[in-house]
């Protein structure tokens, strides 16, 4: 079928800048694939199902808007107390210098960029493989994007309890940088891996997470998007869990011009666990900022968990969005599916739009869905400035308790901490 | 201490008058107890006197330790001394107990110039007055009133009234929803921090909780307005004959 024209244009305007990274290797048809999928499906445009609350334009581009790099070493390092195998990446572009060796018990890891040669890797099974999936029933142009012309990524296969945390670190340094890394994880029966990302990937950045959890394994998964106000962010993570798997995924956003998330999981063992989280807390007073988590989560096995908690925090014309999706198949019998959507608007020019949505074609499921939106409980402040607290400060609790549900979702204590002080930074520094 | 002449008090929001010439003193080292007909103004004087939104002063004044409190933020006539035991608690999710009480307290003391409490001394103090109003650790943790019974929530009014050590202690309906043996602790309490430079206003329906914190002057207030003043035997006559006589001799 023939795109519309404006999509063809799009489509054809961002190919012709873009070059695949190797022509031969193992990736080499993975990627060859996910091109043919691209030009079919197209970019999106503003009137695809799921692009109406975002506008693509910005993502779509040829080049991507200036953003100026930011300065944050007026806060300690994410994950700064962590012990963690540390991964640095400069506007998408591996700095071996400042990283760790690649190499930790329990875990095989490597590089894209430095495997994707080689005839064949344990990663072919996995790379383009969960993306291809999640584009039925909806169509995830940016990821196949993303498969096709990543230039870098890390792999990881965890074939027992990892020693500590993988950190993949970010740093953007050039205005321009529009960098595309594609992350792949398997985590092998009973093995266990905490994957942690931090900072901005770039000035403009399509990053790509698959994670592949067979029976009992355990991913977590914790992610920090930076506090670049001008940045322009496009995420897909996808996951497939076997039996007893547990997957949960933490990410917070502070600011950004744009950010879209998209969390593509599929529970396709009996009685495993899917958790996906995310806090995001904007101020459009410099420079608009637009949030949207767009989640879609498949029940295709008997008695599986999943949870989507997603809040957000909205200030000076700040827009959040949400869409969900929790889908139960038919032989997804004592499916326990739970969604919430909230937002905290701190005036009346920030706005949230939440679309939940709910599938169900097995008889024996407990799914529940709420979204709300409200701004800060009149009552609730006035008792804590009553008891001498600044308004200030007030909010800021309420704000942070407002939060603290997301939060609760990270496994990790420390971690939790980690991000919850950077949150207390976030309001230190908008406290106007 | 606290001086209120002629309050007036409608609704911001609409043309309802509620206050309509409040005039009280309420001496250091005295207690001071308001009774009255539900709906006759009690709990807004309370709010008005903290500084909550929502009600205009359209006449009269309010001070405390002669300064203009009115004009204050909330915060601030906290710092300058002002306490109000909620008649209905605030629960709070997502906020501890604990961090919570800290907060204000080191909020008050930083208004004051004064410096702020040790985490360490904090704890003992907090510990020691919890005890007394028999608010286990487990609570204190918690977050602010969540989950917290009637009688709880009450206990914890009174906790912060004894770790903010306010000048002058507002208390609405402190005794409602309190059992029998709630109702002593929470007298006890208050008791212990009665003191010659500390002032407090008690709003009650009831005699049971004035015979455990004895009432220096009893008001009754009626349709915005004090209407009666008298010892402690003004809530012995309203505990017996109600409001009726003591309304129609006024009207
Ligand atoms: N925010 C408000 N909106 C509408 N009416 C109000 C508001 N606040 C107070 N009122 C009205 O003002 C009057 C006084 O209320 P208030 O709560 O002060 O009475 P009270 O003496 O404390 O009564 P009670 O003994 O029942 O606690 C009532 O008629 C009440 O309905
Ligand atoms: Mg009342």
């Amino acid at each position: 079928m023939a795109l519309p024209q404006a999509k063809q244009d799009a489509t054809d305007a961002r190919l012709a800048a873009l070059d695949l990274p190797v022509q031969g290797g193992w990736t080499r048809a993975a990627r060859a694939d996910a091109l043919s999928r691209l030009t079919s499906m197209g970019l999106p445009g503003n009137r695809d199902e799921y692009w109406r609350f975002t506008r693509p334009g910005d993502l779509n581009a040829v080049q991507p808007a200036t953003a100026e790099p930011m300065d944050e070493s007026d806060e300690a390092p994410l994950y700064a107390d962590i012990d963690a195998l540390k991964l640095v990446f400069r506007d998408g572009v591996f700095d071996a210098e400042a990283s760790d060796a690649l190499e930790m018990e329990g875990i095989e890891i490597a590089r894209l960029a430095e495997v994707q040669e080689a005839d064949i890797h344990w990663a072919r099974d996995l790379y383009g493989q969960l993306e291809a999936r999640g584009q039925d029933p909806v169509d995830r142009p940016f990821a196949a994007l993303n498969t096709a012309f990543a230039t870098d990524g890390i792999l990881i296969r965890a074939t027992g309890k990892a020693a500590k945390p993988i950190s993949i670190v970010y740093v953007h340094e050039r205005a321009d940088s529009d960098p595309i890394l594609h992350h792949a994880v398997k985590v092998e029966a009973g093995a266990e891996v905490t994957l942690l990302e931090g900072g901005a990937v770039g000035a403009r950045f399509n990053t790509a997470l698959e994670a592949d959890v067979a029976d009992t394994g355990k991913l977590h998964h914790v992610r920090a998007q930076g506090r670049n106000r001008q940045r322009v962010a496009n995420t897909h993570t996808f996951a497939r869990l076997g039996a007893e798997a547990v997957f949960k995924s933490f990410t917070l956003t502070l600011n950004g011009a744009l950010t879209r998330n998209e969390h593509i999981v599929e529970l396709k063992g009996d009685d495993a666990v899917a958790h996906v989280a995310g806090a995001a807390i904007g101020d459009g007073k410099v420079a608009p900022m637009h949030h949207d988590d767009t989640v879609f989560v498949t029940h295709d096995a008997v008695n599986c968990e999943s949870r989507q908690v997603f809040k957000k925090v909205l200030k000076n014309g700040a827009l959040g969005v949400f869409q969900g999706k929790i889908l139960v198949k038919p032989q997804a019998q004592k499916t326990d599916g739970y969604q919430i959507s909230q937002s905290l608007l701190l005036d009346e020019d920030s706005q949230f739009l939440a679309k939940p949505e709910l599938e169900i074609y097995a008889d024996d499921v407990a799914c529940s869905h709420g979204s709300t939106t409200g701004a800060i409980d009149e009552d609730m402040l006035f008792y804590l400035r009553a008891r001498g607290v600044p308004e200030r400060r007030a909010t800021d609790l309420l704000v942070l308790a407002f939060l603290a549900e997301t939060l609760a979702e990270i496994e990790d204590d420390g971690i939790a901490e980690s991000l919850r002080q950077r949150l207390e930074n976030w309001l230190d520094r908008h406290a106007d | 201490m606290l001086e209120i002449k002629n309050l007036h008090v409608k609704l911001e929001e609409e043309d309802k008058q509620i206050l309509k010439g409040v005039d009280l003193t309420v001496e250091a080292g005295k207690v001071h107890a308001i009774m009255g007909p539900n709906g006759s103004g009690k709990s807004t004087l309370s709010y008005v006197l903290s500084g909550r939104g929502g009600y205009e002063v359209t006449d009269g004044e309010a001070s405390l330790l002669g300064e203009d409190i009115l004009d204050m933020d909330p915060e601030e006539r906290a710092a300058a001394g002002v306490f109000l035991a909620f008649q209905y608690p605030v629960e709070i999710p997502g906020v501890g107990n604990m961090t919570f009480m800290r907060t204000a307290v080191n909020a008050q003391r930083k208004a004051r110039g004064e410096e702020e409490m040790s985490s360490a001394e904090f704890l003992k103090v907090v510990r020691e007055k919890a005890k007394e109003m028999q608010i286990d650790a487990e609570m204190l943790k918690r977050p602010v009133n969540v989950g917290f019974s009637g009688g709880e929530k009450k206990r914890n009014e009174i906790l912060q009234m004894a770790m903010l050590a306010p000048k002058l202690c507002i208390m609405d309906e402190t005794d409602s929803g309190l059992d029998v043996d709630a109702m002593k602790l929470v007298a006890k309490g208050v008791n212990a921090l009665r003191s010659p430079d500390r002032g407090f206003l008690v709003i009650t329906h009831y005699q049971r909780l004035l015979d455990h914190i004895q009432p220096d002057v009893v008001h009754i207030m009626s349709d915005g307005r004090i209407v009666k003043t008298g010892g402690p035997e003004l809530a012995l006559e309203v505990e017996k004959n109600g409001y009726t006589d003591i309304l129609k001799e006024n009207a």
